[in-house]
């Protein structure tokens, strides 16, 4: 079954608050959000939810076990601090999107802005296009690929995660190298492809990056780089 | 042989004040290792602080309660401004947020049981929330920092409020620090970190910033949590009027504002020292912006930052706080720097009484420690018991001053009832100079 929401006739809390009733199941569309803020957050369900339009902050913020579709442009922080499930953006995505994630997949088919990734602790974001400055800034944990380009200081700071970019990046951020290219990345990467649709692209063609881990230890040494 | 300072004067050693020993011990180390000093604790300069402000008793003019007859009320409501299920205390004394990782297991544990007993509030850290922790607290406000160590929709829904924190006192501006002693496996685990390594914490939100993004994330963890939960926001004191303003803008329930004074596990000397305000210069600014907004007692100020004992809580309440928050307070009454520690503290060139190289992880009393053998020395029970004693006395204390100004209930205590010792006090408290009507800065004062 599949239930309708009209985010012009239904308030937001109406919705949200409709989205954590216990025992959730189905089918969701939430029409015409016009750019609201914190839609479809906090969901801790199995369940597929779609919104056609445009959204503001912090849309499927949270988000736990739900399938995710935001058929238009998400604002600042799409599924900052995912846990599971799926979140997918057909269009472009502002500032922070799968900030702090622990876990399940962000898929931004357009290109993501600043900050792409940051503090992502186990989430795995997929990037049609490219990705703006400071993208996965202390990067915890998980996968970030980027089918285009990077910006400025690309893993700044990173820990383990692993940065996989098939074209140029404008400069890395502290402590992130470029990373040999083994089988085991190469399977890795595919596997992260095929999963958010792009299951065409050769992961022979994109480099990866992660941590020189040179920063794990405070040292004199090291100030520039604090 | 080494002269004692009676021999020093009678050789005619003087001291600088500029060079002081501590100030020449400090360039020694830091020519000897390059590397600036890190340690626990908060400010250790003298302040003007509570300690300059008395009260004025009542007497004629004013009519005061009986000790041990008449009833002052102890109770607060925290964040009713919003949320469906605001705090309620029936003390004004809180426990100020301390995380897994900087204090041990067994002493979150016991910071859970104290607070409960006494009917207050504990605060998780930047770490996480233990189970430990949820199961021992009864009222338990979970931060969310911006390094987001371990947080999740899970324990948020589990929380009794939400403290969204921008600073603290004792580093406004920085974030927070865990050296790899204390990075141990299940540290680590919670935090998403490799083990051993020395962490540091983002000292910005990662998914907004300024005041107005603000407001969309409060009402984000308020969606994800169906409106049900108090949100604080917390401050470290530094342009505390116009943080309290944008704070309340963005829909906080609850400002908790955090001085110089104020408590950490592990930060540079010189950033503890050298940044941030005294906690009695924060709380006339921030009752300031709230009054000006109209929202004086409706959104509730909690105020920390060198709260010791009952006189200082009623000060603070007396300024305009509805309640306020211990930290190092609490953990020396668990038992930090306790004197039957003396030789331990010896051994690691420290002495009870001037330990905080907390972030070592060597706590003696098995407090601010990861090692499984240090943490073993402390038992969760009697920490429990002591700090619940030692709230007990605070509120006990505070009402004693309170029934002594007559009033009826602690939140009644206002500035009118205090005076200050010192120029500097009264300046930053906004009370008269004690016997003069004169509070400097203020265009009406002068005369007596």
């Amino acid at each position: 079954m599949t239930t309708r929401f009209d985010l012009t006739r239904t308030s937001l809390r109406e919705v949200n608050q409709a989205l954590h009733a216990d025992g959730l199941d189905g089918e969701f569309v939430i029409e015409r959000p016009f750019g609201a803020h914190s839609v479809a957050v906090g969901v801790n369900a199995p369940v597929k939810i779609t919104v056609n339009g445009h959204v503001g902050y912090y849309a499927a913020g949270m988000n736990q076990r739900a399938e995710i579709t935001i058929d238009g442009n998400a604002g600042t922080g799409v599924a900052e601090n995912m846990m599971s499930g799926t979140v997918v953006v057909k269009g472009n995505a502002s500032q922070s999107a799968g900030a702090t994630g622990h876990g399940g997949l962000l898929v931004i088919e357009g290109d993501a802005a600043a900050r792409c990734g940051i503090s992502m602790k186990g989430i795995d974001i997929v990037v049609g296009g490219d990705i703006g400055h400071n993208s996965a800034f202390m990067a915890q944990a998980g996968r970030l690929v980027v089918r285009g380009d990077a910006g400025d200081g690309l893993g700044d700071s990173i820990y383990e995660a692993r940065l996989y970019v098939r074209g140029s990046v404008a400069s890395l951020g502290a402590d992130c190298v470029a990373k040999e290219m083994r089988a085991e990345h190469l399977e890795e990467l595919g596997g992260l492809l095929k999963s958010a649709g792009f299951e065409h692209d050769d992961p022979a063609a994109y480099t990866r990056y992660g941590s020189a881990r040179q920063l794990y230890h405070f040292h004199a040494r090291n100030t520039s780089a604090y | 042989m080494t002269f004692s300072d009676d021999d020093r004067a009678r050789l005619g050693l003087r001291e600088s004040a500029t060079f002081d020993r501590t100030t020449i011990a400090a360039i020694q180390r830091a020519a000897e290792t390059g590397v600036y000093d890190i340690r626990g604790w908060g400010a250790k300069r003298p302040l003007p602080h509570f300690d300059d402000l008395l009260f004025l008793g009542a007497s004629m003019s004013r009519y005061p309660l009986e000790g041990y007859r008449e009833k002052c009320g102890t109770d607060v409501v925290l964040g009713d401004r919003f949320a469906k299920y605001p705090l309620r205390l029936q003390t004004p004394v809180t426990v100020a947020g301390m995380s897994f990782g900087a204090l041990s297991g067994p002493a979150k544990e016991a910071l859970g049981r104290g607070a409960s007993e006494v009917g207050t509030s504990t605060t998780t850290g930047d770490g996480g929330m233990t189970p430990e922790e949820r199961g021992q607290s009864k009222h338990l406000v979970y931060q969310y920092l911006p390094s987001r160590y371990g947080m999740n929709p899970d324990d948020l829904r589990k929380a009794d409020a939400i403290e969204v924190v921008l600073g603290q006192g004792a580093k406004p501006g920085g974030g927070g620090m865990l050296l790899g002693q204390k990075i141990s496996e299940r540290v680590a685990g919670m935090r998403t970190l490799p083990q051993g390594i020395d962490q540091r914490s983002a000292s910005r939100h990662p998914d907004w910033t300024g005041p107005d993004d603000l407001t969309i994330k409060i009402a984000e963890l308020r969606e994800i949590t169906d409106w049900e939960k108090p949100v604080y926001v917390k401050v470290g004191a530094t342009r505390t009027y116009y943080d309290v303003k944008l704070a309340c803008h963005a829909g906080a329930d609850v400002v908790v504002v955090d001085g110089m004074q104020g408590g950490t596990a592990a930060t540079q000397e010189v950033f503890i020292e050298h940044v941030g305000i005294p906690t009695l210069a924060a709380i006339p600014q921030a009752v300031q912006a709230l009054q000006e907004l109209g929202l004086h007692r409706k959104v509730q100020l909690v105020v920390s930052g060198g709260i010791r004992n009952g006189a200082d809580v009623a000060k603070a309440m007396a300024l305009g706080a509805d309640a306020v928050a211990i930290g190092t307070a609490a953990l020396i009454a668990l038992g930090d720097n306790d004197p039957k520690y003396a030789a331990d503290y010896e051994k690691l060139g420290s002495a009870a009484g001037f330990y905080d190289d907390f972030q070592d992880g060597k706590d003696p009393a098995g407090i601010s420690t990861q090692d499984p053998e240090l943490a073993a020395r402390f038992d969760p029970v009697e920490g429990g018991r002591r700090l619940a004693n030692f709230i007990r006395v605070l509120t006990m204390e505070a009402q004693t001053i309170a029934r002594a100004c007559g009033k009826a209930h602690l939140r009644h205590l206002e500035p009118e009832d205090l005076v200050a010792v010192s120029i500097e006090a009264a300046a930053m408290a906004r009370v008269p100079l004690a016997g003069t009507s004169w509070i400097p800065g203020r265009h009406n004062g002068g005369g007596f």
